[in-house]
């Protein structure tokens, strides 16, 4: 089944979670062929209810150990800016949506996110523009992000050191 | 009297000289001769732990024993060591490494005046350690506990015991500045390492390979 994963990591983020649930948004999911919406809510005060968009099959849980299954399973993920969900989800080799929270003070974290937007590894956008970006996107324009090599790392201590 | 005020004189100078010497001469310092390398890994907390693990892990078995240090407050962290470690274990072998835990010394969006009160309260715990382990290299990786050792690190250095190289790693998630953490290491580090070139050009000392983590 086609599914959507929302994550806003340890934060919360009401705002994200009210208007991918909105039912605008929701048809704009379901017009793309999405089926299931699973929401990842932290601290978040607002919990949709399961019946809340009809459209789709929507399932919520706060936090869990590793969220790493249901990365594999998404189809695409949307997310907060936070430097670890967007790593975490580039790393398992799926389309990004970023939504950045313009309520919060600008904070080093956005960098990472606004740097991968322009170097085409994400899509970028706030909650104003969410279900119009969710219409519009183009998810064929996104670069794979390539993992590091940490092997180049040792490679060059391994030199400085003296061991090679 | 007198005497008293010309050690007084001296040995701030000497001080200088000496942290001028460690600092500009790690470059020439290869503790790899020997056939191996002691670390003091820094492992931070979350995110952090994760990504020097990863670091770790690309290193051949030369670089031993390896101490990993880790804040107090992180329950986390070490349950990651061990497992990361028995993993990396060959059959038949003795580990290869101890963990340490010191106080953290910042925890996230703590105050810049608390934050130097913490930090010498770390001090307090991490010298002892730092002189006890005598480790080839620090590597680090940003948590506000590195400062303290790597202080530490540099003491055994200022003081004739023993030259410690000093390893930095900044974070992906820093593109255009660094961390405050960072700004003192580069200062303080041998080898510091960037992994956007914006950086690379803002801090032309630092070491740039590309993604590394």
């Amino acid at each position: 089944m086609k599914t959507v994963f929302v994550t806003v990591g340890t934060t919360r983020f009401d705002e994200l979670i009210e208007t991918v649930t909105c039912s605008e948004a929701a048809k704009a999911l379901k017009a793309r062929g999405y089926k299931r919406l699973l929401l990842q809510i932290g601290r978040g005060s607002f919990v949709p209810d399961a019946d809340s968009c009809p459209e789709l099959k929507l399932e919520v849980f706060r936090f869990k150990d590793s969220i790493a299954e249901d990365m594999k399973q998404a189809d695409l993920v949307i997310s907060h800016a936070g430097a670890g969900s967007c790593l975490e989800a580039l790393g398992a080799g799926k389309p990004l949506l970023v939504v950045v929270n313009d309520k919060l003070m600008d904070n080093h974290q956005l960098e990472l996110a606004r740097q991968l937007h322009t170097d085409h590894h994400l899509l970028y956008c706030t909650c104003s523009s969410l279900t119009e970006t969710l219409k519009t996107m183009d998810l064929s324009v996104l670069q794979p992000f390539p993992p590091g090599q940490p092997k180049t790392f040792a490679n060059f201590l391994d030199k400085v050191v003296g061991l090679k | 009297m007198f005497l008293f005020a010309v050690l007084a004189l001296l040995l701030p100078v000497l001080f200088i000289y000496r942290f001028y010497v460690v600092v500009k001469t790690g470059l020439r310092h290869q503790p790899g001769r020997k056939g191996s390398v002691s670390v003091l890994v820094v492992a931070g907390s979350g995110g952090h732990t994760t990504e020097i693990l990863r670091l770790v892990e690309s290193l051949p078995a030369a670089y031993a024993p390896r101490h990993y240090v880790i804040a107090d407050t992180d329950k986390m962290s070490e349950e990651k060591i061990c497992t990361f470690e028995s993993w990396k274990l060959q059959p038949d072998s003795q580990p290869q490494y101890t963990i340490c835990r010191i106080p953290r010394s910042r925890e996230v969006h703590q105050s810049w005046s608390s934050s130097v009160v913490s930090t010498l309260n770390a001090l307090r715990f991490s010298l002892p350690l730092v002189f006890r382990l005598r480790p080839d290299m620090v590597l680090c990786n940003g948590p506000g506990t590195c400062v303290p050792l790597c202080a530490a690190a540099l003491l055994l250095g200022i003081m004739g015991m023993k030259k410690v190289l000093i390893v930095y790693v900044e974070s992906i998630c820093r593109v255009h500045s660094l961390s405050l953490t960072g700004k003192i290491l580069y200062l303080l580090s041998d080898y510091f390492f960037v992994q956007w070139s914006s950086l690379r050009d803002k801090y032309p000392k630092s070491v740039f390979l590309g993604r590394i983590v």
